[in-house]
């Protein structure tokens, strides 16, 4: 009975500090240095809200830089994966499919989907071979929307860590705002 | 591969073997009491708390003592969990209005939880209110860990105990490691994630319309806090659904770098914290040594399968269920180290992995979760299979086996024997049930050995309270809320007191100084003994099984077929 009633004090006290003071402490810390992080990376396009630089967006339009395929369709609620196996034909019937929409240069994030289902990068070569759709559709030139590309290609984090990559929301804003819809 | 993955394996090893001494140091100090700096850092803080609960930190407890300590303190957060769950509709920080969790998922959240598991058969982001995540799940993410490694101190002292009966005090080992542990490594990790973009905020769901005019629901919350302390105490359950794949959870190859060493880092640091208790420091090394050479290999061998597959499915990488931020190699390196470690977090879908990289992945967990294993948990489950080697010598030789100077006897080796074999046994019961239930086979998102892979994986992950799985599987239906529940208890309970049966038998005996016939077990040899026995004990036990699931459907894949 005395060990029931310790616990239940320890356990008060330590969910008080873990639960309730360490939190509040992290999202103070946070609110006051790293504002804009902790509360979701959010961009704005023209005064709206354009989404979370964080978080992919579907895009289907011709204009458009086209994300990875999704699990979810780019709800994050809930967020998830296909959990399809490598070996399965259900996964070899959608790369066919995606492989005929891109084309058979296609690399391989653009034929798969993420495991989040908003991944918001694509790869550099997966930006590359969507540029010429992109310019047509936009009547600008495509050495410049390979430009662009360029410029909006995160590199290595510290010249080694993770991928090259380029962020499909940050990169169609940027498009939207140079050239016409 | 190319140098850059090879640069990054090798810095991450690196940062590894580099950072797990110091903290297993430091983690000895907070045991042992014994650091004069971290008694006057901490020391005010816990003797506030230990005066308001009364508790004499210094006061001996007795392994029966020691155990319903800890058993009842667990139940408590056991209780909590499940009733903020229940009641999450009525209680404030619930911004997106999320309703009560269904009665058998809050028992089965809960139960994972508190054993360490976090298995996860509920989505984070659609059914958990902020309160339930911080005070619930946040606060046994906490509390699981600090038990896991208070269990490890306590069967480190009796091993070495003096003729004594106490195995230290549960209420101070835990208000330690929380406090001069878990606490300030979580604090720095929270902040850091924040810096590269993981949430931290009480505001309920940004939802914006985006440039072709569709609604998205941005999901927030207070995340940081939570991924940083679900990642050092080897807990893994996701603040969202996709855990660490979710670009909110982990942001950047730096982000993803940081969560993977400390997914490591604490089970490592444990190894040296056991050694320092029990003056084994040599020994220590060669329990490293062990742990770092099969969570090498199983990497190696998973990296391998995942490259070599992609020529075979006619993709340029198996990027399926991966993010392009991480790509293959860092997908990989996380598989392998999360399952080694009984984390479960998840940068990666393990379902998608090559079935061999996923058969790994799940041999990993098999093996007893001791390659580096769980925060303490790893450390003494370790500890049971240093015993059966040392025993198995002892026949070897025909002499009575000792260890750290003492006889190690039939009481001794029964209990171990049962930690080591309870979860293997409570795996291969519950997927041969499975196989039989209709409404366990109706959960399964695939057929062929995939399905047979996805159920051996959930019940290996709840009975090696690890928490990650092949999600595929629909988790959340009574069959396997319950079933789970079990598994995940007993694979628990199962290892935890036993442990401190020994700790307890072994604390009471006489030392003695080594003799000729002492087998030592700080040398080479004896490591590749007890990697040896780990292997086939673990081997033995779930060949079949791996072959009939990860096995065949690698062998299916090389041959072309689909299914």
């Amino acid at each position: 009975m005395r060990t029931t009633w310790t616990a239940l004090k320890l356990f008060i006290c330590m969910s008080a500090l873990t639960g309730l003071l360490y939190p509040l402490a992290v999202w103070g810390g946070a609110r006051l240095f790293l504002r804009g992080k902790a509360e979701g990376s959010m961009v704005e396009a023209g005064g709206r809200a354009a989404g979370s630089a964080l978080v992919g967006q579907n895009f289907s339009g011709q204009q458009y830089f086209h994300p990875r395929p999704s699990a979810v369709n780019y709800d994050p609620l809930p967020s998830g994966g296909g959990n399809q196996s490598p070996a399965s034909a259900a996964l070899a019937a959608a790369v066919k499919q995606r492989r005929a929409l891109y084309g058979a240069a296609a690399p391989a994030d653009m034929l798969t989907a993420s495991g989040s289902g908003l991944d918001p990068h694509i790869s550099p070569e997966a930006a590359r071979l969507q540029c010429a759709r992109v310019a047509k559709a936009r009547s600008a030139a495509e050495i410049d929307i390979m430009s662009l590309v360029d410029a909006m290609t995160e590199p290595r984090q510290g010249g080694f860590l993770g991928e090259a990559r380029v962020n499909v929301l940050l990169l169609n804003l940027k498009l939207d705002g140079k050239y016409s819809k | 591969m190319n140098k850059f993955d090879v640069l990054q394996l090798l810095f991450y090893a690196a940062a590894l073997v580099t950072l797990a001494k110091p903290l297993g140091c430091y983690l000895a100090g907070a045991l042992q009491d014994n650091s004069a700096l971290q008694c006057r850092v901490f020391g005010p803080a816990e003797r506030l708390i230990y005066r308001l609960c009364g508790i004499n930190p210094a006061a001996q407890m007795n392994w029966k003592i020691y155990s319903g300590a800890l058993l009842v303190f667990n139940a408590l957060g056991l209780a909590a969990v499940f009733l903020l769950q229940l009641f999450q509709h009525k209680l404030p920080l619930n911004p997106n209005g999320n309703g009560p969790v269904e009665f058998w998922l809050a028992f089965n959240t809960a139960v994972s939880f508190m054993t360490n598991t976090n298995w996860q058969a509920y989505a984070g982001e659609t059914t958990l209110s902020y309160l339930t995540q911080m005070l619930g799940l946040g606060v046994q993410n906490f509390l699981s860990a600090a038990t896991g490694i208070a269990v490890m101190a306590a069967m480190a002292r009796g091993l070495t105990g003096q003729k004594t009966a106490g195995v230290g005090n549960f209420w101070g080992d835990v208000t330690r490691v929380t406090i001069r542990v878990l606490l300030p490594l979580s604090f720095v990790t929270a902040f850091l994630l924040v810096g590269q973009g993981v949430v931290q905020t009480f505001k309920p769901a940004a939802v914006i319309t985006t440039s072709e005019g569709a609604r998205q629901t941005i999901p927030l919350g207070p995340a940081a806090s939570q991924v940083a302390i679900k990642q050092i105490g080897t807990n893994g359950g996701g603040f969202f659904n996709a855990n660490s794949a979710h670009p909110l959870e982990n942001p950047t190859p730096l982000s993803n770098f940081m969560e993977m060493l400390a997914l490591l880092l604490l089970p490592g640091a444990c190894v040296f914290a056991y050694g320092a208790m029990t003056g084994g420091r040599a020994h220590a090394r060669v329990l490293f040594a062990v742990m770092f050479a099969v969570w090498a290999a199983g990497l190696a061998g998973a990296l391998y399968s995942e490259y070599s597959a992609a020529a075979v499915t006619g993709q340029a990488a198996l990027m399926e269920g991966k993010e392009t931020r991480f790509g293959v190699t860092n997908s990989v390196l996380w598989a392998v180290s999360t399952t080694a470690a009984s984390n479960g977090s998840v940068n990666a879908m393990h379902s998608s992995l090559s079935p061999a990289a996923g058969g790994i992945a799940l041999f990993n967990i098999m093996l007893g979760e001791v390659i580096f294993g769980g925060a303490g948990s790893g450390m003494y489950g370790m500890a049971l299979f240093v015993l059966l080697t040392v025993f198995l010598c002892g026949l070897m030789v025909g002499r009575t086996p000792e260890y750290l100077g003492k006889k190690v006897e039939k009481r001794e080796i029964q209990m171990a024997i049962i930690g080591i074999l309870a979860p293997g046994a409570v795996i291969l019961a519950g997927a041969a049930l499975s196989c039989a239930v209709p409404a366990a086979l109706a959960s399964l998102s695939a057929g062929g050995p995939h399905g047979f892979s996805e159920l051996l994986y959930a019940w290996s992950s709840a009975a090696g309270n690890n928490g990650s799985a092949f999600a595929g599987l629909n988790a959340n239906v009574p069959f396997y809320n319950i079933g789970l529940a079990v598994a995940m208890l007993a694979g628990r309970f199962a290892v935890i007191l036993p442990c401190l049966a020994i700790a307890g038998s072994m604390a009471v005996k006489t030392p003695s100084p080594p003799s000729a016939g002492t087998l030592p077990t700080d040398t080479l040899t004896f490591g590749v003994l007890l990697a040896a026995i780990i292997l086939i004990v673990g081997g033995l036990t779930f060949f079949p099984a791996l072959m009939l699931g990860p096995g065949a459907e690698q062998l299916l894949m090389y041959g072309g077929a689909a299914f």
